[in-house]
């Protein structure tokens, strides 16, 4: 297969050693980041911004929901672009980070589902409601939850995770239909749902900390992909020697 | 000696038709030596449906309201036990491995198979669906709706269901991870399977969520099998 | 002896071969060739890793390291469609179905050799008298035996066979030796498994040991 077309730093990192090297020097970069810009972002949300003139103080939990909401999907599109990838050529690498972006991208989704349930709450009076965008987050949920499945249920890591890469594809192109098809169904059953989510305009003052932590969770998103696809790597590599020499550096050390 | 050998590579191996149709014959033989176990899904639906009432009580307005979803959703559950099956038995026996060897797409014969599953195991239930409409109540005229939408709602599964049985095939507890994974697939195709039945009997029109199911199946008709036909294929690599 | 072939070209030509399963060497790395009219028999006990190699060699698996040649191409669908014959560990037939009706499924997807039909290939494998019981009601041995008429009956110039002698008492395995020696003879090749308890008859066929994970050495 011809590779010329790829820049030299793609194959360069594409080697495991080299990304694990990488992946941990950028860690730390990552994770501080995260933390600043998302305590920034907090407090412009929940002490700075002003009080909604319809919901009051309990919108404050959007600082929150729509960032994951936003990562959730967006956590999806990578693992199903590193599922291609392992897929098509087979790269170990593509494959860990596709089978790694899994449980981050389920957290994601799992703390959308948790905090719209909240927002409901005080807002309609219900835990749960059967809003389109809560539904379709429940089905994203459900398809994480199979590509985990699928992948720790064989145990051949490799074969595992290009059986759950094909799942992914599949998921992904069931997304939108998903989402399309929720929405449908909430107009066909007139009057026995409520949408969340009202026609509101969002006002400068709200906007940025809401731009700030969406740019907060990006980097926690990759923050945590980089450092799970680093043990990733070790467990499909443990037999080779650049895994083996770490493991004697830090017995040294 | 060589000139044997000549000729035999100038033997015609059977077209991509022939083998499917050959392949179709083979399931539909199969179903019919075992047409014992045909009779599960049927008598699964018939008691999960025989439920419902004690359920809910016996009112017919009630049980109306509730019966083209209910039968739907029945319908598919049904499914579940064989689909989940569909490709663990040719796994054990060695049949997938000749299936994989064939000179034959892959793909082309994963379909032939599909088809077979859906003659053998999904056609009974759906010609049991009037007795179980009867049984909820549905109102007779919305009964064509709710045997179109079974009839394109069924095959639909069968298509994507099979994706996802090749990729369980060679695993255990494959039963729980095959409804966990159906579930994102089936929720449209139970929206507007449901839906149009709903809407007949609401009286409103009931074309678009038909034509929409038509045109998924249409579309699970051509790509469904291409990925069955790589899943199997890492199914194979045990 | 058998002729040479005119085709410079082996059948099959192995260089290289590795195999790997979660990081851990199964075989390789393997090289040989089997020209036309030439038997190639992989000893090996049991978990040597001889079943992985006829399926790497079959094109299920895909191998860690080395190439495979068929006839000259690189191995592809395309270049072995209806040239082998696999013979897997199970028997790749239904059980619910009688030897005719598989065999009667098997030509539906690959040609059969000329001048044989279904009966003459399950007499070939003394199964006329059991064509039309259901497998699972047959004995171990005569289920092989079905798996076998596939041989009789198919036309492909490689042969894969993995363990064509297990559950086959003595009628069973000199029947073997017969569909081996008359493909040779056609100008077939042959490649087989044992794990060692039944000696090849044909003392012109070659010998390739396996063992788990290293170097092998092809024995005239």
């Amino acid at each position: 297969m011809s590779r010329s077309y790829l820049p030299h730093w793609v194959h360069w990192l594409g080697s495991p050693p080299n990304f694990y090297r990488f992946a941990g020097a950028l860690r730390p970069w990552l994770f501080w980041s995260t933390l600043v810009l998302g305590a920034i972002g907090l407090y412009g949300g929940l002490v700075l911004a002003p009080s909604d003139y319809q919901q009051g103080d309990a919108y404050r939990i959007i600082f929150i929901h729509v960032p994951c909401a936003w990562m959730s999907l967006f956590a999806y599109g990578c693992m199903a672009a590193a599922a291609l990838i392992a897929l098509v050529w087979r790269i170990k690498l593509a494959e860990v980070i596709a089978m790694e972006c899994a449980p981050v991208g389920a957290a994601f989704t799992f703390v959308t589902l948790v905090t719209g349930s909240l927002w409901g709450k005080p807002m309609w009076g219900t835990w749960w409601t059967w809003d389109a965008r809560l539904t379709s987050e429940l089905v994203l949920l459900f398809l994480y939850f199979g590509v985990i499945g699928l992948f720790n249920a064989i145990e051949d890591r490799r074969r595992a995770a290009r059986a759950a890469s094909l799942l992914a594809l599949v998921g992904i192109v069931n997304l939108p239909i998903v989402h399309y098809s929720v929405v449908w169904w909430n107009t066909l059953h007139q009057g026995s749902t409520v949408n969340l989510f009202g026609q509101s305009h969002i006002s400068a003052d709200m906007l940025w900390p809401l731009l700030l932590m969406a740019l907060a969770t990006h980097l926690y998103f990759f923050a945590s992909v980089l450092n799970r696809a680093r043990v990733g790597l070790l467990a499909v590599e443990g037999g080779k020697d650049w895994a083996r020499g770490l493991v004697a550096e830090s017995a040294n050390a | 000696m060589v000139a044997l050998v000549q000729s035999e590579t100038t033997v015609q191996t059977p077209g991509a038709l022939t083998a499917a149709r050959a392949l179709l014959r083979r399931e539909l033989l199969l179903a019919w030596r075992r047409r014992n176990d045909a009779l599960f899904p049927v008598l699964y639906a018939i008691i999960v449906t025989a439920l419902f009432p004690f359920a809910l009580g016996p009112e017919p307005q009630l049980l109306a309201r509730v019966s083209g979803g209910v039968l739907l959703v029945t319908v598919l559950l049904a499914m579940l036990p064989t689909l989940e099956s569909m490709f663990r038995g040719d796994l054990e026996d060695g049949s997938l491995e000749q299936m994989l060897l064939a000179p034959q797409p892959l793909a082309l014969l994963a379909l032939a198979r599909i088809a077979g599953y859906w003659l053998s195991t999904t056609l009974p239930l759906i010609v049991v669906a009037p007795l179980l409409a009867l049984l909820l109540h549905l109102p007779l005229d919305v009964l064509p709706v709710l045997l179109a939408a079974l009839l394109l709602a069924t095959p639909l599964l069968a298509l994507l269901g099979a994706v996802l049985a090749a990729l369980t095939a060679a695993t255990r507890r494959s039963a729980i991870l095959l409804a966990l994974m159906l579930l994102p697939l089936a929720v449209p195709v139970v929206i507007f399977a449901a839906g149009a039945v709903a809407a007949a009997q609401s009286g409103l029109p009931h074309s678009a969520p038909l034509l929409w199911l038509a045109a998924a199946l249409v579309l699970a008709l051509v790509l469904a099998p291409l990925a069955c036909a790589a899943a199997l294929r890492i199914a194979v690599e045990t | 002896m058998p002729e040479p072939s005119l085709n410079p070209d082996p059948l099959l030509h192995v260089r290289g071969l590795a195999f790997a399963r979660n990081d851990e060497p199964v075989f390789g790395p393997l090289d040989f060739a089997l020209d036309r009219g030439e038997t190639l028999l992989v000893e090996g006990d049991n978990g040597s890793g001889k079943t992985t190699l006829l399926r790497t060699l079959a094109g299920m698996l895909p191998p860690s390291a080395g190439e495979i040649r068929f006839d000259g191409q690189r191995i592809s669908r395309d270049a072995i469609a209806g040239r082998m014959v696999f013979l897997g560990h199970h028997p790749g037939m239904k059980s619910d179905l009688s030897p005719c009706e598989n065999l009667m499924f098997l030509s539906g997807l690959y040609s059969a050799r000329e001048g044989v039909d279904i009966e003459s290939a399950l007499a070939r494998v003394d199964l006329a008298a059991y064509a039309h019981t259901p497998l699972r009601l047959l004995s171990a041995g005569q289920k092989k035996r079905a798996a076998l008429a596939r041989l009789a009956l198919l036309s492909g110039e490689l042969w894969l066979l993995d363990e064509p002698y297990a559950n086959l008492d003595r009628h069973g395995i000199e029947l073997v030796n017969a569909l081996i020696s008359m493909h040779c003879a056609r100008g077939g090749a042959t490649l087989l498994t044992s794990h060692g308890a039944v000696r090849f008859a044909d003392p012109n066929a070659r010998h390739v040991r396996l063992e788990l994970g290293t170097e092998s050495t092809v024995r005239e």
